[in-house]
């Protein structure tokens, strides 16, 4: 057999039925879902009879809609359209007769924290989810990406989907990160890179020794952005530090299923000689910390930087840059060290995990926020739980921010957790968007360290000036 | 789903770059347990004033474009979320073909499931459809699906890809879910031969 990639590997295993002009059905063995995109979906199925193929491979959670306030299981703490949508999912959950994680669960939070979490997300697999960010999971070398709702209905009626192979692309970051510069920052340099449309049509593979270093909470932070540079799914091979962090979830395989699965996981890598349609190569060594100062993900500079001037762009590219400078109130030239910021949102599925509590915390360890307000939004009730029992939540609270339960929160404002207009904030989530975070909202993108540390400055910050590095 | 054989219509001018599921569907609209009423809030933040006006100068809001059924846009249209809103929204306005050099694969594929086209040109084509759409109502596109062709007002016509099967459900208004349970046993005899193969999924 001619050498195969990661990503060919794992589509070969799934494929049901491949018609003549190569379109394939897909199997899929986790199917993720929460309360924003399936009504419509288990409405469809009603409306048509059809039941839930596999409801033990579907795992569903609120989380988009909820207030992360304590007391929030009292439904009177939500507005009436989302304790709708809540109480659909309530139902749809019972009556198909699939997993779910109610907000009262401990094990609630943000799907693509909990299904790794759970143990539901295993390598090899083909994950998918009604969310773009479904491209976390692909941190356990799964194949895993965000559907439609009309999609999502397909799932759920026949366990499959209808899918054309894409592309594959690599994206290899050598050597090691230097002090200060986190998995964050890895992926927002690639998008600043490649730009948002860079991956479409492509599945993209991570690879090199600084992903190899990476935790598997790094990993899932760079997956996590795959889509924001336009690829359908991001992939890292598993190795030894992917199998301690899967074994003995409640949900992974034990004994001889276990010894099973990891001979199986242990094929799942990139022939040597596979070929690749794209490679794009990046040095470790020259990831520096970075932020956003545009509406688009892939306006990345690092924090060193100053903000740039529309003409210094080509194409549509230089009126989207007015646009952008336009709404984030910003002057080309500006040092982004200078830009002062009102309210710091750590969480989100790209960097709501134990080790980014951990990063932030470090920072502000012993110090005050110099902000106007800042939010810690675990992404589960278990890594809300751990943070606690590890002390970082009161650091958290020693330092001014508020401790919240676990949802979306401020990463897309559906809930009571917004910006005002041209209120500014530090974000750890991964989409900076006009009214991403709240109608003339303003958002900058960055790492938990970074946030932490605009977070006792009261400005953009290089963290590595706080940790005492020479830059 | 509705058909789409053929579309003659009015084509709106958007040229700006990325334009995201975020601005065609603000999230304050996805709490909705249903498919349709999100035409009045495509587009809402760059459409309305915070206290709710018309903003004159977008484009849907000028008389020529209230009834566009075709977008003109730039490069890297429906970036961003999953969210099917998207098409939807752009469907209950009345919009059925959005043309561009590029799409979200997602937003992409989303369409289709909708009734919804997609096309995708070169940069001189859509440069040329974009000059057209800026004419307003006078300016007519006509967009064929079995000939693959958009034809501009004045006649110059540019012929696009489709995906074969794509195409074959967009003109027939086909369910995708039931051409799929039609290969259930496909399906049946796939999870017998996983569920030995690799019994932990
Ligand atoms: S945290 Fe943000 S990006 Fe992640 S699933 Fe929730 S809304 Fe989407």
């Amino acid at each position: 057999m001619a050498p195969r990639t990661l990503y060919d590997k794992i589509w070969d295993d799934h494929v049901v039925h491949q018609a003549e002009d190569g379109t394939c059905l897909l199997y899929i063995d986790r199917h993720l879902v929460h309360e924003v995109t399936s009504p419509q979906a288990f409405e469809g199925l009603r409306m048509t009879g059809r039941k839930v193929r596999a409801p033990e491979k579907t795992i569903a959670v609120p989380d988009h809609n909820v207030p992360t306030t304590q007391g929030r299981e009292n439904p009177a703490q939500m507005p009436e359209e989302s304790r709708i949508q809540v109480a659909a999912l309530d139902k749809n959950a019972k009556d198909f007769g699939i997993n779910y994680y109610p907000v009262t669960d401990v094990r609630q939070g943000i799907v693509h924290i909990v299904g790794p979490e759970q143990g539901w997300t295993l390598p090899g697999m083909t994950v998918v989810c009604g969310d773009s960010h479904t491209a976390t999971h692909g941190a356990f070398g799964a194949l895993a990406h965000g559907i439609g709702t009309s999609e999502v209905e397909h799932v759920l009626a026949t366990q499959t989907l209808i899918q054309k192979k894409s592309k594959n692309m690599k994206v290899e970051i050598t050597g090691s990160l230097r002090p200060g510069v986190t998995a964050k920052d890895i992926t927002l340099s690639v998008i600043g890179a490649t730009g948002t449309a860079g991956g479409t049509g492509y599945v993209i593979e991570y690879c090199g020794q600084a992903i190899r270093e990476l935790s598997m909470e790094g990993r899932m932070t760079v997956c996590n952005m795959a889509i924001e540079g336009g690829a359908r799914a991001g992939l890292i091979a598993p190795d030894e530090k992917t199998f301690a962090y899967v074994m003995g979830r409640p949900h992974a395989p034990k004994g001889a299923k276990w010894e099973a699965a990891l001979a199986y996981w242990k094929t799942l890598f990139t022939d040597e000689g596979a070929h690749f349609d794209k490679v794009v190569t990046i040095r470790g060594e020259d990831i520096a910390p970075v932020v956003t100062w545009g509406t688009s993900p892939e306006d990345v500079l690092p924090i060193t930087g100053v903000v740039p001037a529309p003409e210094s762009f080509t194409g549509g590219k230089v009126d989207a840059a007015k646009r952008s400078l336009d709404y984030m109130g910003l002057q080309p030239g500006q040092k982004l060290t200078d830009i002062a910021i009102d309210t710091v949102f750590i969480g989100s599925c790209t960097n709501g995990r134990i080790e980014d509590l951990r990063a932030a915390a470090e920072i502000l360890k012993g110090k005050k926020i110099k902000v106007k307000r800042a939010m810690v939004v675990p992404g589960s009730g278990l890594v809300r739980a751990q943070a606690e029992e590890e002390g970082l939540a009161q650091i958290f609270i020693d330092a001014g921010f508020e401790w919240r339960l676990a949802g979306c929160s401020m990463c897309l404002a559906m809930n009571p957790d917004q910006l005002q207009p041209g209120e500014r904030c530090a974000a750890t989530s991964n989409r900076n968007f006009e009214g991403r975070q709240g109608r003339g909202g303003r958002t900058h993108l960055m790492s938990p360290a970074m946030a932490a540390a605009a977070a006792i400055t009261g400005h953009l910050t290089d963290v590595r000036e706080l940790m005492g590095e020479t830059v | 789903m509705d058909k789409f054989t053929t579309l003659t219509g009015v084509a709106a001018p958007m040229p700006l770059v990325n334009i995201d599921t975020d601005m065609i569907i603000p999230k304050q609209f996805l709490k909705t347990i249903q498919r349709s009423g999100l035409g009045k809030n495509l587009f809402d933040e760059m459409r309305y004033t915070q206290d709710g006006k018309e903003i004159p100068d977008f484009v849907l809001n000028q008389p020529a474009y209230r009834n566009a059924q075709i977008i003109v846009a730039g490069d890297n249209f429906g970036c961003g979320s999953s969210r099917e809103h998207a098409p939807w929204a752009l469907l209950d306005f009345g919009i059925r073909c959005v043309i561009s050099t590029s799409f979200a694969d997602i937003f992409f594929n989303n369409c289709f499931k909708n009734g919804i086209l997609p096309v995708v040109l070169p940069q001189e084509a859509v440069d040329h459809l974009m000059d057209d759409a800026r004419k307003g109502a006078n300016a007519r596109i006509t967009v064929d699906l079995e000939s693959q062709t958009v034809t501009a007002s004045d006649g110059t016509s540019f012929k696009f890809e489709v995906d074969a099967f794509k195409k074959h459900c967009l003109l027939n208004g086909l369910d995708d879910i039931g051409l799929t349970l039609e290969k259930a046993s496909a399906i049946d005899s796939f999870e017998a031969k996983n569920a030995a193969l690799r019994p932990w999924a």
